[in-house]
């Protein structure tokens, strides 16, 4: 199947809009998570073009751990306001205050895995039905098996050996009060897929994805940004590099690559020819167990 | 923007056919497995003692998987080659994960069945090519494995090839290639078998690379399902009226006349806009095809919703309340039982639907029609006679995978019970 002319959307992208499109005829209350990250991005690009020349139809959410980089907040301020949508915040520093959870300390602390409840807890306390998420199967072997329609219980937890059949593009949207699902529109792209689209539909980024010169020092074989939500351990020294961010969480989880991928095309190159991938290359969460995906997305993690 | 399709395929079988070792190798051997996947997939292997790696591990993702060395689900893997990108959908082979292997196959364009050249054609072979077959899926690969362990002969290969055309007869399989390989050693997997001089056909990779899937499109048969009624609301496009969906089958171009479904009113597409169409000022683009998102705007002011349909006037679906399917039943917990409803989606139509008759219920291993049964359990495989509450715009399934295809719904425990493939002819 080829497309008609340029004017046209590409199967991914049809894909994607299909999915968009489903979830606003059929669930209640959509939201979806905007982390300013590229796959929110190309997320919010797409539902734009789902229901063009309408207004995206529902809201966004950013779950915030307060360890952000600055560069990040004013790129997400910046296109809330670029795309008329409403933005909710859910804070983790808030979870904390009220004592729904405890922060984690340490030098090698993050809040990465804090974020769940907070997740869980504005899911139900907006009453979301259906949460898109910018998750790709082709980032980690636990995704690899997830439905696009992905059910969780009042629970938020996601049972991957009892998962719903997932037919043709026939989408089971039914759950129970207190129940939502999860909406993966990018399931079938792949990193390479994502920065094709950023190029070829001029998608501005955070300018934390192209090379530029930082504070940075090594952890566990990765870079690390200097920051002050990272405290360094003895014997850590930082130094100047050229890197940039493959993918970016928050500060204490996200880690920096060294690259000379100063424009798109930079980066598309360095993509088609990775030998790494971009959680094994800039997750320290993920280096945790053989299972760490799995177990944190039973618990209803993103 | 990459425009091409990607070439959706789905292997089946368990890992005892080597269809882990086959993913493996075509990923290893095209240079798509990642380095921190590969140490991963080294690292487990080691610390379990095996003393091979074991390339299973990079599509058997879950826990349980990886404790029981069994495919429970599907894995999705991606990878691309000069010629082409791949959606592989690795589906699992055992009789009890049936609806998992009828997800991953209801999407592609192509599966591959594996069979050990030691055994020929086994009960499992029969089964898989079978739902192959009932799902629709327009190319398949027998790729029959471990030549090596025949001493790579050619008469095998050849006494298999007519086993299997001969079972084969009974199914409705459009085209089917059959290729020698070694997943273990690598011979016509991705590189040319220096062992198998004989063989003059393509390695498996090759073949995939050059499947032809574009003429898989039904492009003569219109059929546009709505899906989403676009109102903008604002000042700016106050009058806009469009209708979002994909065309499932056939093109659609401005000025076409067409009829909705259920009302029968005709108009013309007044236009086709995308996004990319509105923001460059653009009246029209050219035409819509199947698989594209597009938004039809309408000369006359219709009421039209969600779930009707646009076709062209000599060329309709068939209306109906009632029907007859082939069903996939998918629920652990509770049987078919002729008479109980079911919420039933259909395109982008939802109506509710009782099974009236259960003609028969198919044995998948050696397709004897059982008349006597009386109900569905998990992964049964049966024909029935449905009625649903309003009509529905269907196709038969072997015509068009979209309009002729549903899911059951059970409405109390919320779970996909059924896979349904229309069936409008006596077969």
């Amino acid at each position: 199947m080829s497309t008609s002319n340029a004017l046209s959307s590409s199967p991914l992208e049809s894909e994607a809009i299909t999915i968009f499109r489903e979830v606003a005829a059929e669930f209640e209350r959509p939201v979806l998570l905007f982390s300013g990250g590229k796959d929110s991005v190309v997320m919010l690009h797409l539902a734009r073009r789902a229901f063009a020349p309408a207004r995206i139809p529902f809201p966004i959410m950013h779950v915030d751990t307060g360890h952000n980089f600055a560069e990040l907040m004013e790129f997400r301020d910046r296109t809330v306001e670029e795309f008329g949508v409403e933005l909710i915040v859910a804070s983790v520093q808030q979870s904390i205050d009220e004592g729904r959870i405890k922060d984690v300390s340490g030098a090698r602390s993050s809040r990465n895995q804090l974020q769940t409840v907070t997740l869980l807890d504005a899911i139900a306390a907006h009453g979301f039905d259906a949460v898109f998420g910018g998750g790709r199967r082709d980032e980690e072997r636990a995704r690899a098996k997830e439905r696009i329609y992905s059910h969780r219980d009042e629970f938020g937890q996601w049972d991957p050996k009892n998962q719903r059949p997932e037919l043709w593009s026939l989408y089971n949207s039914r759950h129970r009060r207190g129940e939502h699902l999860r909406i993966f529109p990018l399931s079938n792209w792949t990193e390479l897929d994502i920065w094709e689209f950023i190029r070829a539909r001029e998608v501005p980024l955070p300018s934390l994805y192209f090379a530029h010169k930082r504070q940075v020092f090594s952890r566990d074989s990765m870079l690390m940004a200097v920051n002050e939500h990272v405290e360094m351990l003895d014997g850590e020294e930082s130094f100047e590099a050229t890197v940039r961010f493959r993918t970016i969480g928050d500060t204490t989880c996200t880690a920096a690559v060294e690259s000379a991928a100063f424009t798109i095309d930079d980066i598309v190159a360095e993509t088609s020819v990775a030998r790494i991938t971009e959680r094994g290359a800039t997750r320290a969460d993920d280096r945790v167990s053989e299972a760490g995906m799995e177990d944190r997305k039973r618990k209803g993690y993103f | 923007m990459r425009r091409r399709e990607p070439l959706r395929f789905a292997t089946v079988g368990s890992v005892d056919d080597g269809k882990s070792t086959l993913i493996g190798r075509l990923l290893h051997d095209s240079k798509s497995i990642f380095e921190d996947q590969l140490e991963h997939v080294e690292a487990v292997s080691k610390k379990r003692g095996n003393d091979y790696v074991d390339l299973a591990l990079l599509t058997d993702g879950l826990r349980a998987e990886r404790e029981q060395g069994i495919t429970i689900d599907v894995a999705y893997r991606y990878f691309s080659t000069p010629h082409r990108s791949f959606i592989i959908a690795d589906c699992p082979g055992h009789i009890q994960y049936t609806r998992n292997m009828v997800t991953g196959a209801s999407t592609v364009d192509l599966a591959t069945v594996l069979i050990d050249a030691r055994h020929g054609v086994v009960e499992q072979t029969r089964r898989h090519s079978l739902l192959v077959s009932l799902l629709g899926v327009p190319h398949l690969v027998i790729a029959v494995n471990k030549m090596d362990l025949v001493g790579y002969d050619q008469d095998r290969f050849e006494e298999i090839r007519e086993q299997f055309t001969d079972f084969a007869q009974k199914l409705e399989l459009r085209d089917v290639t059959f290729i020698p390989i070694s997943a273990f050693v690598g011979d016509n997997v991705v590189d040319r078998s220096a062992n198998m001089d004989w063989y003059e056909g393509s390695t498996y990779l090759n073949h995939l690379e050059s499947v032809y899937v574009a003429s898989d499109d039904n492009l003569i048969d219109v059929r546009f399902p709505v899906q989403y009624v676009v109102r903008p609301h604002t000042t700016e496009h106050q009058d806009y009226r469009g209708y979002a969906g994909v065309p499932a089958a056939g093109a659609l171009k401005p000025g076409d006349e067409v009829v909705v479904l259920p009302s029968g009113l005709s108009t013309t597409i007044a236009g086709i806009d995308t996004y990319d169409s509105l923001a460059a000022g653009v009246d029209t683009i050219a035409e819509a095809r199947p698989g594209e998102a597009v938004t039809i705007r309408l000369a006359d002011n219709l009421d039209v919703s969600r779930g009707d349909m646009i076709c062209r006037p000599h060329n309709r679906p068939e209306v109906t309340q009632d029907l007859e399917a082939m069903i996939c039943w998918m629920d652990s917990d509770a049987s078919l039982t002729p008479r109980t409803i079911y919420t039933m989606k259909h395109t982008t139509r939802t109506v509710r639907a009782m099974v009236t008759e259960l003609r028969y219920r198919l044995d998948i291993n050696t397709m004897h029609r059982d008349e006597s049964a009386t109900s569905l359990s998990l992964n049964e495989i049966g024909r029935v006679v449905l009625r649903s509450t309003e009509p529905v715009f269907v196709d038969d399934y072997r015509r068009n995978r979209q309009t002729g295809s549903f899911i059951l719904i059970d409405e109390s425990s919320n779970q996909t019970v059924a896979g349904g493939m229309i069936r409008l002819t006596n077969t």
